[in-house]
């Protein structure tokens, strides 16, 4: 008869008598990595991936989950009760810097986002979304109880499903984004805790937060998703993916030398693959040929994001990889003199203008492909307090002016409601599309500023999505010893691959009240009433009298006698 | 000459307050501390190592409600990023690797904290930024922040004032959230705080009398703020000697840093408290203690991990292949239909608009000529 000790695994504490037969169990495996690509720029990025494939429905009707082993029941029973379909949250510190470092593996804006596709057989979708934020904020101890209608946004065509479906009715999907959440360790140590290792074990040991915070970009996301079983796909399996990208820089962190190893990242060497984990790699790329050491036989190529690239490969299931020391830590050493290959698509956006009534958000968008040209979908939400006047949008490229296709426009709604512009727009081959739009900016209510309202209001990122064509052919077949960096967004054809990109997040100043005016003005008018109106009062209703002032003694004695005698008094 | 003027981060805006709860574990029926804390710009001294303190003598990360107003570990004017250090040497790095902040940023208000102390939260908030106590916890409940004559800052826009905590405290008395609350204010002029307190079992300790200021301890010069409060710094020197197993009483901790170190008077309320304080313990409060009992049985641990699944089985019966969803179907978008709006009938204003018309349209024209018009 023990009372267990809280911290012992859940394996133990939620074994039911019926769940000891392994048939009735649903199986779950574990599968993680980690991707180190050297960029031009010196610095290292680094992207890790851990994932957890469950064969079980949670949605299905009258079937109750109850028996978890790698996959967290916290998530699980959060999807259970909302009929989640899909739920994608990141947090990010930093900004992606698309011309310096190519593309992500895992696009994402600076601050929280978060983008949830319910269940058809939801029917008060606002609702589930309020509870769900709550939710996970109490989880990721964030404050996203602060998404709430003033900032959610239902696209009509941005943001479909990233894995298995056929109907999409964007009724049930809701997105939204605080650009201002920071994040910072308690955001890490719950992200952790998912792990089926935690940070004990595999690759996760890596993951200190002194280290991860202390570099350029930092983002980390929670993805859930139907995904197919196996090739056949002919059922479904629930896919979480929590992935760290980390980018370090040159210099704060690098000492300005091209010189990189695990240690010098992580302040820590990996020494065993995690218990649980069914694959447990390393990608290291080696497209560029820097040096790396230990040197490894394994090689992989895989083509991701539109470039052929080419991967030594650390297994860190067998033994012989951790060497006679049981630790592995990996060198890398390079030149990176050569021409980065340019990223096809790029967006940049900024607020133009002067004072604080009016101003101009200008979205501009790259296409660099020199022959092709392709659609690309704007989508753009910004908070009601900027008023957009959409009969000022113009969209431009090459000096000339380009329709969109498609437009879709739901006006904000005071307090309720923010904008959302959608647009798709054609890129021409090796253009600079500009869209701009007017705005004026609204005066709040004093309860409604912030407590730093100098410090100025976010506006979410845009987000640009396109099927850019690639260079290569993409690799269409889902086979199950796919790196996960390549897996993530479905490939349906050949010659295109998907990319997200996010723009900065802007920072306008609102027109803001001077907070200390109601403490002047109650002085000024005290002032004025008790000066002015006081002595107005006291001049109407005062009557004064003429005092005699009492006499000594002796006067008072002498004054006795005078009346006696009949003589006039002493004053 | 106040030196708090100059604990202010360099560059923030605006200081702000953390609270820490601690909330009992219901489940076990313990003595589980309650620990709450405020702290404003001195970020180092009360959050983190209370954090470590208490964490120590054995409460859990579950029972901790920690509010942090500033975030200055990861600002990005903090050189060492995610780090916060209580001395100057950097031999401890307080905000460690598991700390989990529940409420930061804009929702330390005063609101919250009265709402996470007298337990009336929306129903949808989570666990972890509540106050789960009844009436068998201890209350530990630290702030720190800058103050006044009766009042505590949050945020630099909000005051809470002793009269309002009196009552949020006679509240929870009512309601039976707590047993006992320990009440630890390191602020200016601290002791106005417990002075309206009128609940039984409170006892409260404040850093300063009324009229004095409470001063800070150690500049550190590469990032230019003050990294703790003298009071602080000197009760947390007391905690380091005190283990789980400790005997110290309250007494004990009414002696932390007399005037000689802190310049301030430290002041201590313990008339509300039943027991005599020399019986209390310093672990009733900050530390708690789990009954486990040893047993000397065998369970054997079946192997975890199964044999990966197989997945590329091939099945005798045609099921539909499942498929991904286009990504970015381009003419289903270019064809896509308007959303059919939602009809809604006309919103007041337009209501009373037309029946103003209306009204002064048959004013003008009477009933009777409107068939000449149809």
């Amino acid at each position: 008869h023990t009372h267990l000790n809280y911290k012992l695994g859940l394996t133990l504490q939620n074994r039911t008598s019926e769940a000891l037969t392994p048939a009735a169990a649903a199986r779950d495996e574990f599968q993680e990595e980690l991707v180190i690509r050297p960029l031009h720029s010196g610095d290292i990025y680094a992207s890790f991936q851990f994932r957890t494939l469950w064969d079980t429905d949670f949605l299905q009707e009258g079937q109750k989950v109850s028996h978890y082993r790698l996959f967290p029941k916290s998530l699980g029973q959060v999807l259970s009760k909302f009929s989640v379909r899909e739920l994608h949250i990141s947090f990010t510190q930093g900004f992606w810097r698309t011309m310096q470092w190519g593309q992500p593996f895992i696009p994402s804006p600076p601050g929280a986002e978060l983008w949830v596709w319910f269940h058809d057989t939801v029917s008060d979708v606002d609702g589930n979304w309020k509870e769900l934020t709550n939710v996970l904020s109490g989880i990721f101890c964030a404050s996203l109880n602060f998404i709430d209608l003033t900032n959610t946004v239902q696209p009509s065509a941005s943001f479909k499903p990233l894995g298995l479906g056929n109907a999409t009715d964007h009724r049930f999907l809701r997105y939204a984004t605080l650009p201002r959440e920071i994040v910072c360790t308690e955001n890490l140590t719950p992200w952790k805790k998912l792990l089926p290792c935690g940070s004990k074990a595999g690759l996760a040991v890596l993951l200190k937060s002194e280290k991860l915070f202390h570099s350029s970009f930092h983002s980390q996301a929670v993805h859930i998703r139907p995904v197919c079983q196996d090739e056949q796909c002919t059922s479904k399996a629930w896919e979480l993916r929590q992935t760290l990208n980390v980018v370090f820089d040159l210099y704060t962190a690098g000492q300005g030398k091209k010189e990189w190893s695990l240690f010098k990242m992580f302040s820590r060497t990996l020494t065993e693959a995690c218990p649980l984990a069914t694959s447990s790699k390393v990608y290291v790329d080696i497209t560029d040929n820097p040096e790396l050491s230990p040197a490894t036989p394994l090689l992989s190529q895989a083509v991701v994001l539109g470039d052929r690239r080419t991967y030594s490969v650390f297994d860190l299931t067998r033994a012989e990889t951790f060497g006679q020391l049981r630790s592995l830590n990996l060198l890398l050493r390079w030149k990176g003199d050569g021409e980065m290959l340019r990223p096809l698509l790029h967006a940049e956006r900024y607020v133009a203008g002067f004072g604080l009534q009016t101003g101009e958000i200008h979205t501009v968008i790259y296409n660099n492909h020199p022959y092709r040209a392709f659609p690309v979908l704007l989508m753009d939400s910004v908070p009601w307090y900027l008023q957009l006047y959409i009969h000022t949008l113009t969209v431009t490229s090459k000096s000339r002016d380009n329709k969109p296709s498609y437009i879709h426009y739901q006006p904000a709604k005071d307090r309720h409601r923010p904008h959302l512009l959608e647009m798709l727009i054609q890129l021409p081959p090796h253009s600079m599309t500009e869209v701009t739009v007017q705005f004026e900016r609204a005066l709040l209510k004093w309860t409604e500023y912030t407590p730093d309202p100098n410090h100025g209001f976010y506006v979410g990122s845009s987000v640009v999505s396109a099927l850019v064509p690639s260079m290569v052919a993409m690799n269409t077949n889902f086979t199950q010893d796919q790196p996960l960096f390549s897996s993530f967004v479905p490939v349906k054809e050949e010659s295109s691959y998907f990319v997200r990109v996010y723009t900065e997040p802007l920072l306008v100043n609102l027109p803001t009240p001077d907070f200390s005016m109601p403490y002047n003005v109650i002085c000024l008018t005290c002032t004025v009433v008790a000066v002015g109106y006081g002595s107005f009062y006291n001049l109407l209703t005062r009557t004064f009298q003429v005092d005699e002032p009492s006499l000594p003694l002796a006067k008072r004695l002498a004054n006795l006698i005078r009346r006696i005698r009949g003589v006039p008094l002493l004053t | 000459m106040e030196l708090r003027e100059f604990i202010n981060f360099p560059g923030l805006t605006f200081p702000g307050l953390k609270i820490t709860l601690l909330k009992p574990d219901i489940f076990f029926k313990q003595w589980y501390s309650w620990y709450s804390k405020i702290h404003s710009s001195h970020l180092e001294s009360p959050l983190e190592v209370f954090h470590n303190h208490v964490y120590r003598l054995g409460i859990p990360d579950s029972h901790i409600v920690l509010m942090l107003a500033d975030d200055m570990a990861c600002n990005y004017r903090n050189p060492k990023p995610a780090t916060v250090f209580s001395h100057k040497n950097m031999e401890l790095n307080v905000y460690g690797d598991d700390v989990e902040v529940d409420y930061r940023g804009y929702e330390v208000t005063v609101e919250n904290f009265l709402r996470v102390l007298t337990g009336r939260l929306p129903p949808s908030t989570p666990r972890s930024k509540r106050l789960l106590s009844d009436d068998r916890s201890n209350i530990l409940i630290y702030l720190t922040g800058h103050g006044g004559n009766g009042f505590l800052k949050f945020q630099d826009s909000e005051e809470i004032s002793n009269m309002e905590l009196a009552d949020a405290f006679e509240q929870m008395w009512q309601k039976r959230r707590y047993n006992e609350l320990l009440f630890i204010i390191d602020t200016c002029q601290g002791a106005s705080m417990y002075e309206r307190f009128y609940s039984p079992n409170l006892m409260a300790l404040a850093s300063s009398q009324v009229g004095e200021d409470s001063l800070s301890h150690q500049p550190d010069l590469g990032i230019g703020v003050h990294l703790m409060d003298k009071y602080t710094f000197y009760l947390l020197e007391f905690l380091e000697e005190v283990h789980p197993a400790s005997q110290a009483n309250m007494n004990d901790l009414f002696k932390v840093c007399p005037q000689s170190q802190c310049v301030s008077t430290p002041g201590h309320r313990t008339d509300l408290f039943q027991r005599d304080p020399g019986s209390v313990l310093i672990t009733d409060f900050f530390g708690s203690v789990r009954k486990v009992e040893i047993t000397k049985d065998t369970i054997n641990l079946t192997s975890p991990v199964e044999p990966p699944i197989k997945r590329s089985g091939s099945s005798d019966i045609q099921i539909e292949s499942l498929t991904y969803v286009d990504q970015l179907p381009v003419a289903e978008i270019i064809h896509q239909k308007p959303k059919q709006k939602d009809w809604h009938p006309p919103d007041g204003f337009i209501l009373g608009l037309w029946t103003l018309i209306l009204l002064v349209f048959f004013q003008t024209y009477g009933i009777k000529h409107l068939k000449h018009i149809f």
